[in-house]
């Protein structure tokens, strides 16, 4: 570990709460439709869409609408990918040539983009073309994160609002986010990763004569537009297979630490923007310290394994003053590939610009907790909002459980129906990723694809699991996911975002019609330091009792096996 | 309630498809072209009338008077029948880490093994008594890392000097000249690109 990799760490985590402020004003002026600057310059281009769309921006909808309108879109979302992909081979803008898409693969790639996923099934310079990865991928990448801020945005005024009935309008919602959001900041960043080497072109390859004489045919692309959104949607889909770690995905170590803010940006500028919309911006911030803390300690710990070079080498006499380099990039080294591997997983990102798969047992864990405490530590743009809001309401629960009073969240009561739909959603992502891995482990459709043999081979098959069902797409790469893979990566992958998203729209629902309690001398405080500690434990105690036996039998055996010089 | 909202749904996923998946890539794609037409094509170097490769991507050096680069997991298709896939460092069409779990049995043995082949390679710098840097021996995320540390250089100094016939002292000066520091003093890890070493060597030559 080295003075500059801490910096960098420090110097990080100072520019997101920089960011966190300004975001999370400009965030809620244009989910509430205030005045804002992009509004001026686009504002008749809004105007326009909701004309031909025949969409009332102010006519608001319930929760149970608002949830209807999204599972709308998404059933469009998926036919239009799956379609684009399959029929690839007929389609123009195609200069490789490429075939149409198997139907698993595009099956699983279709739910994989539309729940913010990103899990790849495929290498991307020699499965798709450059119109699937704009039209059918690209698309994804924006409405997928558009509709998650808007999902988190209406789960926001549910928790605010009096006595209402509505909690806006999804569609206005869904187009302002994109219009105002994300397109103009994917323009900038687009511009500053061509300025640092990312391609962006219509070629998809050229043909090179190296310095040895050999041929070398370098894949190309529109990689800096899909650059743009992938981080700061944290989708995570790279263009490239090896994803961020690919030179002209992120050619250098500033590029890096730019695409690491995009990740976390959003996400914490919500936690200010929830803040702002109750007018009491503590509360935002008592979010944000929960996250930041359990962020940090993810960080460090990752950081410290991946600085010591793999003891299984000890007898070659290297010198391993790098760390552990297998599968990591040398303008990042461990430093900020550990930083990189923390920060995609807290969110529901899934770059990498390292390969998780070859980090030591106890680093490649932290990803791994990361995913399984539901992906809370700022999170998917607005998924990490509302799921961590399902965990406060856990733990204002337990803590009017402790005290004998009916427990209450910014003055609302939390009810039997409140806890029976936070309970569906937080149950819902260990039962998918613990009892999917359980049947892949025992049947040879599922032990075939792993890489791995051993405990390795347990937690690669969890990993994937793990990632599809908190959204995420990362991997332990080795795994060659199969046609069983497929199916069951997006039932997971479903399961993950959709068994979260409607009991957090019913939530809101049911908080709007509540009225507010004004705070009395017994009422528990949401903004101070109890209650951030209290929310930190809930997460990391609902996790670890959920997931620690599933640890043990993969990283934690593996760690110990690795120790006493075992190899598989 | 279904069939009023089915319009809104099919138009907005129309027009924000158009938006974001063919305006803005294809607009981005067009403005980059233009502002910077060099760096949106792949940062290219050519030489002599052909592209001789990429300045961000690495390549496959194996002869002694040029600094080798980091392993490369990527893989190719076999020339004699395309429908195998054999080893193929570096190659740039489909980027490939080798994925190998810490306590692979098979990771360790490529490790043995190519600590054994750069021992023997190079036995002025064994005998001067260098350890070698583990990123010489262990696979790059990409394939393609076009960077090794200013060690992993260092410690090649002593064969390529001998190889070309310069002396070490002015080998070492062109890899200081080459190494490039973290940006602002702490991002990321001093490195020295592979390929431009390597062609500011052949310039030396000349």
């Amino acid at each position: 570990m080295s003075l500059s990799g801490w910096i960098t760490i420090a110097v990080f985590f100072l520019c997101v709460v920089a960011l966190t402020r300004p975001l999370g004003g400009f965030l809620k002026r244009v989910l509430e439709g205030e005045r804002h600057l992009p509004g001026r310059m686009l504002g008749p281009l809004e105007r326009g869409i909701y004309r031909l769309a025949g969409v009332e921006p102010t006519r608001e909808q319930s929760w149970s609408q608002y949830a209807l309108a999204v599972i709308l879109f998404k059933v469009f979302c998926f036919i239009a990918v799956y379609a684009l992909l399959r029929l690839q081979g007929v389609l123009p803008f195609n200069p490789g040539g490429l075939g149409a898409v198997a139907p698993d693969l595009a099956y699983n790639t279709a739910i994989s983009f539309l729940t913010n996923t990103n899990w790849q099934s495929y290498s991307g310079e020699t499965t798709l073309s450059p119109l699937s990865q704009m039209l059918a991928l690209t698309v994804q990448n924006f409405v997928s994160a558009a509709a998650g801020i808007a999902i988190a945005a209406a789960i926001m005024r549910g928790f605010v609002r009096r006595s209402a009935t509505t909690i806006g309008n999804f569609w206005a919602d869904l187009v302002r986010v994109t219009l105002y959001v994300l397109l103009p900041a994917c323009v900038l960043l687009t511009l500053f990763f061509v300025l640092e080497g990312v391609p962006q072109t219509l070629w998809s390859s050229v043909s090179a004569f190296t310095l040895e004489g050999r041929h070398q045919t370098i894949a190309l692309g529109p990689v800096a537009s899909q650059e743009a959104i992938k981080m700061l949607g944290t989708n995570g889909g790279g263009f490239f297979n090896t994803n961020s770690a690919h030179p002209f995905e992120n050619p250098n170590a500033l590029t890096n630490f730019v695409q690491m803010l995009c990740i976390f940006a959003l996400g914490a500028g919500l936690t200010n923007m929830f803040g702002r919309m109750i007018g009491q911006e503590k509360q935002g911030w008592a979010i944000f310290s929960a996250m930041a803390a359990l962020f940090l300690i993810g960080a460090g710990v990752l950081y410290w394994s991946e600085a010591h070079a793999n003891p299984l080498f000890a007898s070659l006499g290297l010198d391993g003053t790098l760390g552990n380099m297998e599968g990591k990039e040398t303008r990042f080294g461990v430093a900020a590939s550990a930083l990189f591997a923390t920060v995609t997983t807290d969110a529901s990102c899934g770059a990498v610009n390292a390969m998780h798969e070859s980090f030591l047992p106890l680093g490649g864990m932290v990803p791994l907790i990361n995913m399984m405490l539901g992906e809370v530590i700022f999170g998917g743009v607005g998924s990490g909002l509302y799921g961590f809001l399902l965990f406060a309401l856990i733990a204002v629960f337990m803590a009017g459980l402790m005290v004998g009073r009916t427990p209450e969240y910014l003055g609302k009561k939390i009810e039997a129906r409140e806890i029976k739909m936070t309970m569906l959603a937080v149950l819902c992502l260990p039962l998918v990723m613990l009892g999917f891995t359980a049947l892949a482990v025992v049947i040879p459709a599922g032990t075939s694809a792993l890489s791995a043999t051993g405990p390795h081979g347990f937690t690669e098959a969890l990993y994937a699991y793990t990632s599809a069902a908190a959204n995420n797409g990362s991997a332990f790469a080795g795994l060659t996911a199969n046609s069983f893979w497929n199916v069951t990566l997006g039932i997971g992958m479903m399961i993950g975002r959709f068994f979260v998203i409607i009991p957090a729209l019913a939530i809101a629902g049911s908080m709007a019609a509540k009225k507010v309690a004004a705070p009395t001398p017994g009422t528990f405080p949401t903004d101070n330091g109890l209650f951030i500690a209290l929310v930190a434990g809930v997460i990391v105690i609902v996790g670890g009792l959920t997931f620690l036996p599933a640890l043990a039998l993969g990283p934690i055996v593996e760690h110990l096996a690795m120790l006493h010089g075992t190899t598989y | 309630m279904v069939l009023s909202q089915l319009r809104p749904a099919l138009v907005l996923f129309l027009l924000l498809s158009a938006l974001t998946g063919l305006a803005y890539p294809l607009g981005m794609t067009a403005l980059a072209n233009l502002l910077l037409p060099e760096k949106a094509t792949g940062s290219l170097i050519n030489a002599k009338g052909r592209v001789i490769g990429s300045s961000l991507i690495g390549q496959d050096f194996t002869a002694p008077r040029y600094f080798r680069g980091r392993p490369s997991a990527t893989m190719g298709p076999d020339p004699r029948d395309a429908s195998k896939t054999i080893a193929m460092p570096y190659n740039a069409a489909a980027s490939l880490a080798s994925n190998a779990g810490p306590t692979s049995k098979a990771l360790l043995d490529q490790v043995t093994a190519r600590t054994a082949q750069l021992r023997a390679e190079n036995p002025d710098a064994m005998a001067q008594g260098w350890r070698i840097p583990v990123e010489l021996v262990t696979s790059s995320a990409s394939g393609l890392d076009p960077d090794i540390s200013p060690d992993a250089a260092l410690f090649q100094i002593a064969r390529v000097a001998k190889a070309r016939g310069l002396s070490p002292d002015r080998v070492r000066h062109l890899v200081q000249s080459q190494t490039e520091a973290p940006i602002l003093g702490f991002l990321g890890e001093p490195h020295v690109n592979v390929l431009a070493l390597n062609q500011a060597l052949d310039r030396l030559g000349q």
